[in-house]
């Protein structure tokens, strides 16, 4: 098998156990109302944080305390929240850490704009050292070298 | 050696740095928005006689202690002896929110380990819990007389944290109004 089909192989690997550790967790079966009921319940447990497990939303995690938030979730948007006010009820009780996009705000600042300025430092970076390259590779020859190179060349042409 | 080739020296130093910095940090100390807010109402029966119900509102007044725990979290029965010593000096009450517990269970633990509380609540669906912003018990709160927390502890209650955070935040509530 060639290196690249290889290469290929793992990729799609490695892409499929992604697919896979974002599965639902939260398989309690729901009913809902209306669709766009379902959609916010949907879109509100994969957007929040469970905070037993860091690196897990609610869609996902086993957790009890997940489940628990789940359920709440389930409740409120039946009832006839909006996600605004499931949102603002988890940020009251959790902090701004139980949402995968925290707000902008003054401390949360350089969280948003901190990776834009790296860019910018590795942009402005990346520029100088190819402009510096560039300049390297421009050869100084000086006057007698360069005459002495076409001496030599006329002499061949005549040989 | 020219200064630039000390660039990628000073880049490894700096993340070197950066991330032992991180390894001192807790990832699961995560700040509560509660400090400083009043502490969520509550109004649930008492563990060990189910006609009587407590509140926050039984409990302004006083500086006092809302400690989360369950028969079945392994850390709480790590901290049980400090806050049962903690008790035994009268400097606050503490009350126990008995979190997602089976009351049968949640009795006999304390008459095996010794009852630290003032008083229990049962928080059997964990509700409260979430109002409180539990994520991982034990959690405890130190709530001021006028009903606001001030301070939360996340996880097991150390000697430590007892020493140099708790008891001297109570001293400076209690002197305040005193």
């Amino acid at each position: 098998m060639s290196r690249i089909s290889q290469l290929f192989r793992s990729l799609t690997i490695l892409l499929l156990l992604y697919g896979s550790a974002s599965a639902y967790a939260g398989i309690e079966a729901h009913t809902f109302d209306d669709r766009q009921k379902e959609a916010d319940y949907k879109e509100l447990i994969e957007e929040l944080r469970c905070l037993v497990c860091q690196n897990q939303n609610l869609a996902s995690s086993n957790a009890e305390l997940a489940l628990d938030l789940r359920q709440q979730t389930y409740d409120m948007i039946e009832g006839g929240s909006s996600k605004g006010d499931v949102i603002d009820y988890m940020v009251t009780r959790y902090g701004d850490f139980v949402l995968y996009r925290p707000p902008f705000r003054a401390s949360t600042l350089l969280l948003w704009v901190g990776p834009f300025i790296i860019l910018a430092l590795a942009i402005l970076g990346l520029l100088k050292y190819i402009r510096g390259r560039s300049k390297a590779i421009e050869p100084e020859i000086s006057k007698e070298d360069l005459e002495r190179a076409e001496r030599l060349l006329s002499q061949n042409q005549q040989d | 050696m020219k200064a630039r080739h000390l660039i990628p020296l000073g880049i490894f130093l700096a993340l070197t740095i950066l991330l032992g910095v991180g390894l001192t940090l807790d990832p699961r100390e995560v700040p509560s928005p509660f400090i400083d807010k009043p502490a969520p109402a509550f109004d649930l029966p008492q563990l060990h006689d189910t006609a009587l119900n407590l509140t926050p509102e039984d409990m302004k007044g006083q500086v006092w202690l809302l400690n989360v725990w369950a028969s079945w979290c392994v850390s709480c029965r790590a901290e049980h002896r400090v806050v049962t010593a903690f008790a035994n000096t009268h400097e606050v009450n503490i009350v126990g929110l008995n979190y997602k517990d089976k009351r049968s269970d949640a009795l006999m633990w304390l008459k095996q380990l010794g009852n630290p509380y003032v008083a229990s609540v049962s928080d059997t669906k964990g509700r409260t819990g979430i109002d409180y912003g539990v994520y991982g018990v034990p959690e405890t709160f130190v709530i001021d007389q006028q009903g606001i927390i001030r301070y939360k502890q996340i996880g097991p209650v150390t000697q430590q944290a007892i020493d140099e955070t708790i008891l001297p935040l109570i001293l400076k509530l209690k002197g305040k109004t005193s």
